[in-house]
């Protein structure tokens, strides 16, 4: 051990009760700081793990992301064309050859695409009705990019295929209704067309709404009762890499020409309320710690202060300034260095507590924990402030230290 | 006897609205192994010689060559380093790290110039405390000591790095009789055996008439009539 640090530890040691206040000011400094943060973070976490899992990485959509522009004015971009009460031709709606679109979106590396039919119906049984979004789907492809399948508490996609009247509900839509595995339900398409459907699969989400307002039908299924012949309206699609979503969709969007929506995209409001939520939240803990590093400053600033003979006659003796300034920056790493140390304990200790905690979020069905983030980095992000804090709050009293003129103290004492 | 200590015209003025002069145009040579007295009535500036004479204060004009070399353009970290290999201090009061044991203590000048391995700076300053009969409280703290005995502590330390000079401002103002006639032998025994010098400020006439010279200070200047 150096000398100056050794002098520093047993400066520390001879004053333990304002050297225990610093270090339980720091502690508790840094476990809020870990506590608060695991939670924040892991409901952020949490949020975009049920953003990514629960929907499509990417959406390609039968829609443009801006209106197609005349031919007249793409002709003469810069005539003096006016073209004016242009009616749009009326089609009808989906993506038009979808089937060599998908199949240039699949050639693409890292990534899963289904065809999915959206739209809606009205869902008879026992005389009662219900409107529900129906989605036509392919359920070999539908396993890739959606996490459905491993939420049926009841049957099975594959059913689907076997049964080409099969419906696969949610658990919130069968209880309001009353069905159950092999009951069978009217559909009706807003053009009229009816058909009647068997339950072949039910499915829990925890999510309310989605439980009761989605179903599952076959594509062909879907396609005649929405009478939508060999079209399809959406493209599902699920990466390896959810966080490439924002390039691959624009690649997607650039050689189809359909509107691409990455989640990253869509939920870009979410994420800049997220921003601003972590920076409150970092900006508050962080002031925990720097109240935190008053009680450091105070600490040393009373040791410089009582020690100030030991200071002067430790220069007499031949110590540098700098040696003197190295004793009291020394105390502030030492105090921010245990105290993170126990600090990172006790925090771990609040965060296993939290992780601990059972709710109930508004409009989930089921009971959860708290979410809590374990990542390393909020530890190195605690332990750095307090570091930083501690030597902060040491500086001006080291500085003070080594600017102690020897004689000055000693012509006191004559 | 070869001059260790040369003090040419020395001045120290204090700066303020009021300038005081603490220290006036002194010429002083200070032998080898010589046991100089420093004497004179309160606030005559012997104490401020003595600072400068140790390099802890800077003086305003004249200079100072210790051991031949001139200091006057010494920086800080010069000034530190001579003191820490050339010079030692004792004081009235004595200094001692209070959390710190005796051994530990005596080690510190060692530790901070670190020409002597640990295994060696110990050995040296268990010799050096055995010589003053110390040797038995090396493990103990500096309140576990009477007065007398941690002035001999201090002096022990002051010897640590084997200075040059020993520079006491008022070693015995502290202590009585007994322990003044001891301190006042050991440091007489060290310019003797060693050949330390000694330069020490003092009100105390016995241990004054124990040294090989003594100068008088009035109102900063050396004064050749002055009397105790």
């Amino acid at each position: 051990m150096s000398l100056q640090l050794s002098i520093a530890v047993t400066q520390l040691i001879s004053r333990r009760r304002p050297t225990l206040v610093s270090l339980g000011g720091i502690a508790l400094g840094v476990a809020f700081f870990l506590a608060v943060s695991s939670l924040m973070r892991g409901s952020e976490r949490d949020f975009i793990k049920r953003l990514i899992d629960n929907s499509p990485h990417i959406t390609v959509s039968d829609e443009y992301r801006k209106a197609r522009k005349q031919p007249a004015i793409e002709e003469w971009p810069d005539g003096a064309v006016e073209v004016r009460r242009v009616k749009p031709l009326t089609e009808v709606r989906g993506i038009r050859g979808h089937a060599q679109k998908l199949a240039f979106i699949e050639t693409l590396p890292g990534l899963r695409a289904a065809p999915v039919l959206l739209g809606s119906v009205v869902l008879t049984f026992a005389g009662r009705n219900e409107g529900v979004t129906l989605n036509g789907i392919v359920p070999a492809k539908m396993k890739g990019v959606s996490t459905i399948e491993e939420k049926l508490t009841q049957g099975s996609l594959e059913a689907l295929a076997t049964n080409p009247n099969g419906l696969v509900i949610g658990e919130g839509l069968a209880n309001k209704f009353g069905l159950s595995m092999g009951s069978v339900v009217n559909a009706a398409s807003p053009g009229g067309e009816v058909r009647t459907l068997k339950v072949v699969g039910i499915f829990r989400t925890g999510n309310a709404s989605y439980d009761e307002n989605q179903t599952f039908a076959l594509l062909k299924r879907a396609q005649g009762l929405l009478d939508r012949a060999n079209r399809v309206n959406r493209f599902t699609i699920q990466l390896d890499d959810p966080y490439a979503a924002r390039a691959v969709a624009a690649v997607i969007e650039r050689q189809i020409g359909y509107k691409a929506v990455s989640w990253q995209e869509s939920t870009e409001d979410l994420m800049s309320v997220l921003l601003v939520r972590n920076l409150i939240m970092y900006s508050v803990v962080s002031a925990i710690l720097v109240v935190a590093s008053f009680g450091i400053y105070n600490t040393i600033s009373t040791i410089v202060m009582e020690k100030i003979h030991d200071i002067a006659i430790l220069k007499s003796m031949g110590f540098h300034a700098r040696d003197i300034r190295r004793i009291f920056l020394a105390e502030g790493v030492i105090l921010g260095a245990l105290g993170s140390l126990f600090g990172v304990s006790l925090g771990m200790g609040l965060m296993w507590l939290l992780a601990q905690v059972e709710i109930k979020p508004p409009g989930a069905s089921d009971i959860v924990h708290l979410p809590i983030y374990w990542g390393w980095e909020q530890y190195l992000l605690a332990v750095g402030f307090a570091l930083a804090s501690a030597v902060g709050a040491a500086y001006l009293p080291a500085r003070k230290a080594g600017q102690v003129q020897p004689v000055a103290i000693l012509r006191g004492l004559a | 006897m070869t001059p260790i200590l040369v003090a040419e015209r020395l001045g120290r003025v204090l700066a303020g609205e009021v300038p005081v002069t603490l220290v006036r145009d002194i010429d002083l040579e200070v032998g080898r192994g010589e046991f100089l007295a420093i004497m004179g009535p309160s606030g005559s500036g012997k104490s401020s010689l003595l600072y400068l004479l140790g390099l802890l204060d800077t003086p305003t004009s004249g200079r100072i060559l210790l051991d031949g070399q001139d200091t006057s353009g010494y920086g800080e970290d010069q000034l530190a380093a001579t003191r820490l290999r050339k010079l030692g201090f004792v004081f009235q009061f004595h200094f001692l790290l209070a959390e710190f044991t005796v051994l530990d203590n005596v080690l510190l000048p060692m530790r901070r110039l670190g020409k002597l391995d640990e295994g060696a700076a110990r050995k040296r300053a268990e010799d050096l405390l055995e010589q003053l009969g110390l040797r038995e409280h090396a493990r103990k703290h500096p309140h576990q000591l009477s007065g007398g005995q941690r002035q001999r502590v201090a002096i022990v330390r002051a010897l640590a790095n084997d200075p040059l000079i020993i520079l006491a401002d008022e070693p015995t103002g502290n202590l009585d009789t007994h322990a003044s006639a001891n301190v006042q032998q050991i440091l007489h025994d060290l310019t003797r055996q060693l050949g330390t010098t000694v330069i020490a400020v003092t009100h105390d006439v016995t241990f004054a008439n124990a040294a090989d010279r003594r100068i008088g200070i009035v109102d900063g200047q050396i004064d050749p009539e002055w009397r105790a």
